[in-house]
């Protein structure tokens, strides 16, 4: 069977770019079997895996979810409210109780970045991250470039636009290193104070105005503007920010070029993009989903499995 | 617990040390004889007795006790994180014979009544305790303190330490009202909303880690601001923790033109870089915090040049259940008493002499908060260090007397140790 060196997933900064391509390449097999009558594989049978979700979180915890039960896992999800986190439950005893419970992998999001990290530092079981505050949400970006690499058959070489708020952005994070580390040309556009300051030393560049970003791009990544950034002082109004980086029907219609159109959701329509457009054939939205259920199996695959299924 | 001096006469020989007091000028080889804690004699070869603890000094430093200028030792009220007795306990170990408390106790220590019950509590304690009052009652920066009163009971400073004093007007009053009682003003300069929640420097470690970035120009505006408003109305201003190389540029340009600034520095953001953040080590988490290589460059030129001409530990004890949490939740601050003069040392080895390393922590801390310790010279109480500045050794955590033991020194190599300290009858032998 096919074989990784990560031991976790922390983040796609640190990981090779051959376990990148293991990764997706097991998760195209995976793909097929979702696509089969029965889609279940007996690869994690006994394996027990907990969810641990600190922050709320629909799809991405429905995606684990799935992918868990695909392989015949024994799921466990663990919600802690935002409320108990912010009061300072701590990581040890979150770590504690994953000792007493003998889980065989921990897929954690926690609204603070470092937090996976952390917790491999006293829990010697794979530990997924499956978003930690503004750092990383790696299987996102895994399942954004095996979209990618489905639409085009590669990766290298293709620019590939970020637009939204790449500041608070652990997709926008993780796709940088992941894209960059596939040898992706990444271009990031964003209002000047949404972007890291230095971003430009992650090898991106690095624009303000959309239409530049479309005229240059193969795929655009659509980040979701989220509405607690709103009300701050962030950004001024949402139609402020469709009008200078929404991608709308009638801005796209301006460019004649097949461009193609990502998004990992929940989608604002008519705000970040407009509805035609997430609708488009351009916007390969659905097959995102898709994606994500596949790449997740085969990440828990990669790290826990012990035999082929085929 | 340190011991008292246990034989009857308590007789001490420090024999063929080096004896340097930058107070007294004094630097140059000759024995030195304590009698029941007081220096009795000091001249060269002095006759062994046999009832005589004799401790061989040969390329030893016989120096004054270090005076840390900027310390926590949380009582009252946080107790669990340190006392007065572990923190002295810890200091004197460290080489310290002296510590300025800083405020920010619960009580918070803003009332002449509450300063007295810090001196008080140390007559029995190794070493001096001379508290910072709070600026403001209660370190909520609206209305100014006893100050006059606090001084009079033995604040030997104000500040709200980690609370900058964000008023502009009520920081002129400070620094105005303080020249009445000859002490400096301590802020600590932070602008918040430019600090903007950031848990370490603003850069390209806080860019790969994903967490909210502290930038320098946070720290740099405000000391622009606390010294524009000491350079209008006078008054003595004492920049704690300076962490920038943009701050020092501002505060060079105010020395020059001869606004009264003294500067301290940590040994951390002597020692360490936001490097030290990168696997996200909550035990590097300090406010300020520590920066990058242009800013520690930056730090160790000042101190050579004089520019910042203080060490302060910014000794921060904080328990397990502080510092094992998530990045964001976790306190910020490390100890630093035990580690302080080995650290800088290190550093500093080579670039200055070891005598004007010695400065830092002993003449150069007196001059800021205006006090005067015990002399090496005869008839005076015994207050001094036996500094070896060579010896290699290890920070461990099983020889930590702090409550606390939360440092990301732990398990580094260190150059230089006080090897024994003798102070108000107390000493203590690291040998």
């Amino acid at each position: 069977m096919k074989k990784i060196e990560s031991k976790h997933l922390l983040g796609l900064e640190k990981i090779s770019k051959k376990d990148i391509e293991t990764i997706i390449d097991v998760g195209f097999t995976f793909r097929e079997v979702l696509e089969r009558p029965i889609k279940k594989v007996p690869v994690l049978n006994g394996k027990n895996i907990v969810n641990l979700f600190f922050e709320n979180s629909t799809r991405t915890k429905i995606s684990f979810e799935l992918a868990e039960k695909r392989l015949s896992a024994d799921v466990t999800n663990f919600s802690a409210s935002s409320s108990s986190v912010q009061k300072g439950e701590t990581l040890k005893d979150t770590i504690q109780n994953i000792h007493v419970m003998k889980m065989d992998c921990v897929v954690m999001r926690h609204p603070v970045p470092g937090s996976c990290l952390q917790l491999t530092n006293y829990v010697d079981v794979p530990i997924v991250n499956a978003g930690d505050g503004t750092h990383e949400h790696p299987t996102q970006a895994l399942l954004d470039m095996m979209s990618i690499k489905e639409r085009f058959g590669k990766i290298e070489g293709l620019n590939i636009g970020i637009i939204g708020d790449i500041l608070h952005s652990r997709v926008a994070l993780s796709n940088i290193y992941g894209l960059t580390k596939m040898g992706a040309n990444v271009k990031v556009c964003a209002p000047p104070h949404l972007l890291q300051r230095g971003i430009d030393k992650l090898g991106v560049s690095v624009c303000y105005d959309v239409d530049d970003l479309i005229d240059w791009a193969d795929a655009i990544n659509v980040l979701r503007i989220q509405r607690e950034r709103m009300g701050i002082g962030l950004i001024p109004s949402t139609r402020e920010y469709r009008t200078f980086f929404g991608i709308t029907n009638e801005r796209l219609s301006r460019h004649k070029k097949e461009l193609v159109i990502m998004h990992p959701g929940p989608i604002n329509r008519g705000v970040e993009i407009d509805s035609e457009v997430a609708d488009s054939d351009q916007a390969i939205i659905l097959d995102q989903v898709l994606n994500g259920v596949a790449v997740r199996m085969s990440v828990l695959y990669l790290l826990l499995g012990s035999k082929d299924f085929e | 617990m340190s011991k008292r001096i246990l034989n009857s006469k308590g007789n001490i020989l420090l024999k063929n040390g080096r004896i340097y007091d930058p107070f007294l000028s004094i630097n140059e080889e000759n024995d030195l004889l304590i009698s029941d804690g007081f220096v009795k004699e000091i001249k060269k070869n002095i006759e062994i007795k046999k009832d005589f603890d004799v401790i061989n000094c040969d390329g030893k430093i016989i120096t004054n006790g270090f005076v840390d200028i900027h310390t926590h030792f949380r009582e009252p009220g946080f107790e669990f994180k340190e006392t007065l007795e572990t923190g002295s306990t810890a200091a004197i170990y460290g080489g310290y014979t002296r510590v300025c408390t800083m405020p920010n106790t619960n009580p918070v220590i803003d009332t002449p009544e509450l300063v007295k019950f810090i001196v008080d509590s140390s007559h029995n304690l190794p070493i001096y305790i001379h508290p910072i009052g709070a600026i403001t009652k209660g370190q909520k920066g609206l209305e100014l303190a006893e100050i006059g009163q606090m001084v009079q009971a033995g604040a030997v400073a104000v500040s709200d330490d980690g609370l900058p004093l964000t008023n502009s007007q009520l920081m002129r009053y400070a620094l105005e009202y303080s020249k009445k009682f000859g002490i400096p003003v301590i802020n600590h300069a932070e602008d918040c909303c430019l600090v903007n929640q950031g848990t370490m420097h603003e850069g390209d470690v806080s860019l790969n880690l994903g967490l909210v970035g502290n930038p320098d120009i946070s720290e740099s505006t405000m000391i622009y601001r606390d010294l524009a408003i000491a350079d209008y109305v006078g008054g003595s201003l004492h920049i704690p923790h300076v962490s920038s190389s943009k701050s020092l540029d501002v505060i060079k340009f105010f020395k020059e033109k001869g606004v009264d600034v003294s500067v301290e520095v940590t040994p951390h953001h002597l020692a360490l870089t936001d490097k030290a953040l990168q696997s996200y080590d909550t035990n590097a988490k300090v406010a300020p915090p520590i920066r990058s290589d242009i800013d520690r460059e930056s730090i160790q030129n000042a101190v050579c040049s004089g520019l910042i001409n203080c060490i302060a530990t910014d000794h921060a004890p904080h328990s397990i259940i502080d510092k094992e949490r998530d990045f964001n939740n976790a306190s910020c601050g490390m100890i630093g008493l035990e580690s302080a003069f080995g650290v800088t040392n290190k550093v500093l080895k080579g670039k200055k002499t070891v005598e004007s390393i010695i400065d830092l922590f002993t003449i150069n801390p007196c001059k800021v908060i205006n006090i005067k310790p015990n002399l090496i010279m005869e008839k005076e109480l015994a207050e001094l260090n036996i500094i070896d500045p060579d010896i290699e050794w290890e920070f461990k955590s099983s020889s930590i007397k702090s409550k606390s033991s939360n440092s990301p020194f732990i398990g580094q190599k260190l150059i230089g140790r006080v090897m024994m300290t003798i102070n108000k009858g107390f000493y203590i032998n690291n040998f």
